[in-house]
């Protein structure tokens, strides 16, 4: 192991520690990595670390070197958990305890693939060796998550031999805080945590903000459901976001930082904790940085289990010991904010591109992307699509582009219906539009937004209504009641949604909920209150036939919404078992053993018993 | 009844340097040692940093993670994330609540579990997730969540069973939990007396039960539900 001589003092002291880890890196050794993500770690994957550990510890061949580490998230949690084999960057999936000894004997001992793992193309069913060869990974342009699945998180040696820290190094030997500004303003970078504002014009804000001392803020309460981008960024690169706020820190003048993380994500606090103090130790962090006489410090604080604490002044709020409320922005946090002083925050994933901008200047940076939304975003691909996980494209690839072709379509063949982008205030976006490129303006225009990236996907049998009721009882359960608009008016919505999605919607509830959504969106103090009835304003906009069919009709056309449909027996199917018979609470399912069954359509109760029993698909909606 | 832990407060204080700032951080870390929040040591906490009680209860009352009341034995976190919701965690919600007489936020009668349903805990891939003492458990049906859960309650399959071979080489801090036990979790048959098929490790444990076959109807063989139900077959 090679240590660095104690504390870094300067660019060329981690320049020259690179190239050591780097020359002792050895080539010719065999790597087993294994993602211990929060989804792989879920699924087995620190089992099957132990028994490559052991498998390690037990060979005796004292010529070859095998290193087993842990990586960060690879992003194809569906596939998990996953492992990769060194030399040959061989890809294998699904790898339980019991597949170690095949993947340690033939893969790692023999430099044989082991085909039965590999992934396989879901229609030419063509085995993958490489992840490069997957069509998940194929079409992504990895820029934040270049590391993830590379590098074992909790070293920080990994880190720098891979380019890592050299961001900051070049920032304090090389820049002057202005010209960090100027190369984060050119690179066009935005806010990657929902409101898509310039970063660098930010930065300028809270360089020329009046008051010391000066915050750096980073906002990993990832609030949104379905998305989980910034938790794997933590996880998996946490230097990278340490780094980014270190450099930002200098760039406006400010000696304290802040991490503000998820109480629900229990393993990134972890590993930042970690990756603080091994940066501590290196002189990365603390007085006197690289010996350029810059300060910075960073704290964790975890989030309490509120949505509304990603919300700026909430989340500043809840750092100072206080109840999460927000307070109406007639003066910015980058000029009040933390204890009154001007603070600086950004989303995690905007402060991990920060070190690769500097890195690669802006010119690269500015080269990815559409007009106006520069570089990569993470989403997470996740709902009712074939690849489920964590995906990175350059802006303006269009949603078909990330549904069908990285995600690799619809579950079963079904129907897309919409995608839903942007979170719990974002907006579903139909099939007619997913030609359409993914920027942030683009997706504003459709009537959603880029948010911070969850991307949901729906297939036919989702009801769009119920849809806008999960995201509104989200809300209003969410909602931190210190404005009106937004405690009663969601209420109110809530209220005749849940009539709707009952059987018991009125003619002119369309037009009310409408109303109420505009009358919220006028009012509310806070951004997650404007934006809070978009669910409903958007599915309305998109499917208001939907509504109009639950209204008029009585009927929930996905065949969701409790007693808005009927189960009916299907003959064809029916094999006359009796299983849906003996489990229907009030006798209403008839007919000889071995002969199709009937339902009694007044005894009825609408319960799903035996739609849930029937192993025949004997029991039909409609 | 178990017996009621206490935290040392004034520890807690100290580690965040007495600054008021910090109360969020010191009341997480009285949870942690109390398991909840007991009345003496937020009116210590409250004493100690001149911070009215009141405060103290309203940051209380206001985040979701916080709990006034003594927690059960064990922990059930059942995520409502969009993913989850769209694959079904309002039926496996609605029945964990039924069976086990719980509410969110609220503890079981005997006092087996406590049962909070969160926003999301970004495992979307493995969606319905539920995480129970830390662990997580995916690809959850209503049936599997439940027959888990009783696994559990009659200690069988607790997650907490520490794990008899010590990481070797493994560095400590990395593990905050102990890693399963090879017969643990990960490979427990889902039933008491499972078919003769379905042994030790090729048995479908709650994460790699069929994934999203919650609802569907395609399968020729009665491949979940009840285990008695096979008898049902013609």
């Amino acid at each position: 192991m090679i240590t660095a001589a104690a504390r870094l003092t300067c660019a060329d002291d981690l320049r020259e520690y690179r190239e050591r880890l780097l020359a002792a890196r050895d080539t010719a050794a065999r790597r087993v990595r294994i993602c211990l993500g929060t989804g792989c770690t879920a699924k087995g994957a620190r089992v099957v670390l132990e028994r490559f550990r052991q498998a390690a510890e037990e060979l005796e061949a004292p010529d070859i070197t095998i290193e087993t580490k842990c990586t960060g998230c690879h992003g194809f949690c569906e596939r998990g958990p996953i492992v990769v084999v060194d030399p040959g960057n061989i890809f294998y999936q699904n790898v339980k305890e019991e597949d170690v000894a095949d993947v340690w004997r033939e893969s790692v001992l023999s430099g044989r693939v082991v085909e039965r793992l590999l992934y396989r193309d879901e229609e030419t069913d063509e085995p993958a060796t490489t992840p490069d060869e997957i069509p998940f990974y194929r079409a992504q342009h990895r820029v934040v998550l270049a590391l993830n699945g590379v590098i074992d998180p909790t070293r920080i040696e990994e880190y720098i031999a891979a380019g890592g820290y050299a961001g900051l190094a070049k920032t304090l030997a090389t820049m002057q805080p202005e010209e960090v500004i100027e190369e984060i303003t050119r690179s066009g970078l935005r806010g990657r945590g929902g409101g898509g504002f310039a970063t660098g014009r930010k930065w300028r804000s809270a360089r020329s903000a009046a008051g010391e001392p000066k915050y750096v803020i980073a906002n990993g309460d990832e609030g949104d459901p379905g998305a989980f981008m910034d938790r794997s960024i933590m996880e998996g690169v946490p230097h990278a976001v340490i780094e980014g706020m270190i450099i930002g820190a200098y760039a406006v003048g400010s000696s304290q930082g802040y991490i503000y993380v998820r109480n629900e994500y229990p393993l990134a606090v972890e590993h930042l904790g970690i990756a603080i103090s091994q940066a501590r130790d290196l002189g990365l962090l603390g007085r006197n940085i690289l010996a350029s006489g810059f300060d910075f410090d960073v704290r964790i604080n975890r989030g309490a289990g509120a949505f509304v604490c990603g919300e700026s002044t909430a989340l500043m709020a809840s750092l100072e010991g206080r109840v999460g409320e927000p307070r109406a922005k007639y003066i910015h946090t980058v000029e009040s904010g933390l204890g009154g002083k001007p603070s600086l925050l950004n989303n995690v994933e905007t402060w991990a591109n920060v070190p690769q901008i500097i890195l690669r200047g802006a010119d690269w940076f500015a080269s990815l992307g559409t007009e106006k939304s520069k570089g990569t975003k993470v989403f997470s691909l996740v709902g009712k699509v074939k690849n489920t996980g964590l995906v990175e494209v350059p802006m303006g690839m269009t949603l078909r582009q990330i549904i069908y072709q990285i995600g690799g379509g619809i579950l079963d063949d079904k129907q897309f219906k919409a995608v839903q982008t942007g979170g719990p205030s974002g907006g579903c976006i139909p099939a007619e539009c997913l030609d359409e490129p993914v920027d942030f303006d683009r997706l504003t225009e459709l009537g959603s937004m880029m948010g911070s990236g969850g991307m949901i996907v729906m297939d036919e049998d989702t009801c769009m209504v119920s849809v806008a009721k999960y995201f509104l009882e989200f809300l209003k359960q969410e909602s931190c009641g210190k404005c009106t608009p937004c405690r009663e008016g969601l209420a109110q919505m809530l209220d005749v949604l849940s009539r709707v999605t009952r059987g018991e919607g009125q003619e002119g509830d369309v037009d009310m909920l409408q109303s109420l959504g505009e009358l919220l969106e006028d009012t509310a103090l806070c951004a997650l209150g404007k934006t809070a009835a978009y669910p409903v304003l958007s599915t309305v906009r998109r499917f208001r036939e939907e509504y109009e069919e639950h209204i008029a009709g009585k009927h929930c056309p996905a065949k969701v919404c409790p007693g808005l449909f009927r189960y009916e027996i299907f003959a064809e199917n029916c094999r006359g078992c009796g299983l849906c018979a003996k489990k229907c609470p009030v006798d209403g399912i008839s007919g000889e053993r071995k002969q199709p069954h009937v339902i009694d359509q007044v005894k009825c109760l609408r319960c799903g018993n035996c739609f849930e029993v029937c192993p025949f698909a004997g029991v039909v909606k409609v | 009844m178990v017996e009621e832990k206490t935290a040392d407060v004034p520890g807690i204080i100290d580690r965040y340097g007495g600054d008021p700032g910090m109360l969020i951080p010191m009341m997480q870390d009285v949870q942690a040692a109390c398991g909840y929040l007991p009345q003496t040591e937020l009116k210590e906490l409250s004493g100690r940093l001149a911070v009215p009680l009141s405060r103290i209860y309203s940051v209380a009352s206001f985040y979701a993670s916080f709990r006034l009341m003594p927690k059960g034995d064990h922990t059930i976190q059942l995520c409502m994330g969009t993913v989850c919701f769209l694959k079904g965690a309002d039926k496996i919600s609605a029945a964990v609540q039924r069976e086990f007489q719980l509410v969110p936020g609220g503890t079981s009668p005997d006092g087996k579990f406590t049962f909070s349903p969160v926003n999301c805990v970004g495992a979307c891939a493995l969606a319905p997730v539920m995480v129970v003492d830390g662990q997580y458990y995916g690809g959850l049906a209503v049936d599997s969540a439940l027959e888990l859960l009783e696994k559990i309650a009659a200690g069988e399959a607790s997650p907490q069973t520490p794990s008899p071979p010590p990481s070797p080489g493994g560095r400590g801090s990395r593990a905050p939990s102990p890693p399963p036990s090879p017969g643990g979790r990960g490979s427990q048959p889902p039933s008491p007396e499972p078919s003769p098929t379905s042994r030790a490790s090729e048995a479908p444990s709650p994460q790699r039960s069929p994934k999203r076959k919650g609802s569907k109807k395609r399968s020729p063989r009665p491949s979940r539900g009840e285990s008695g139900k096979g008898e049902d077959e013609p």
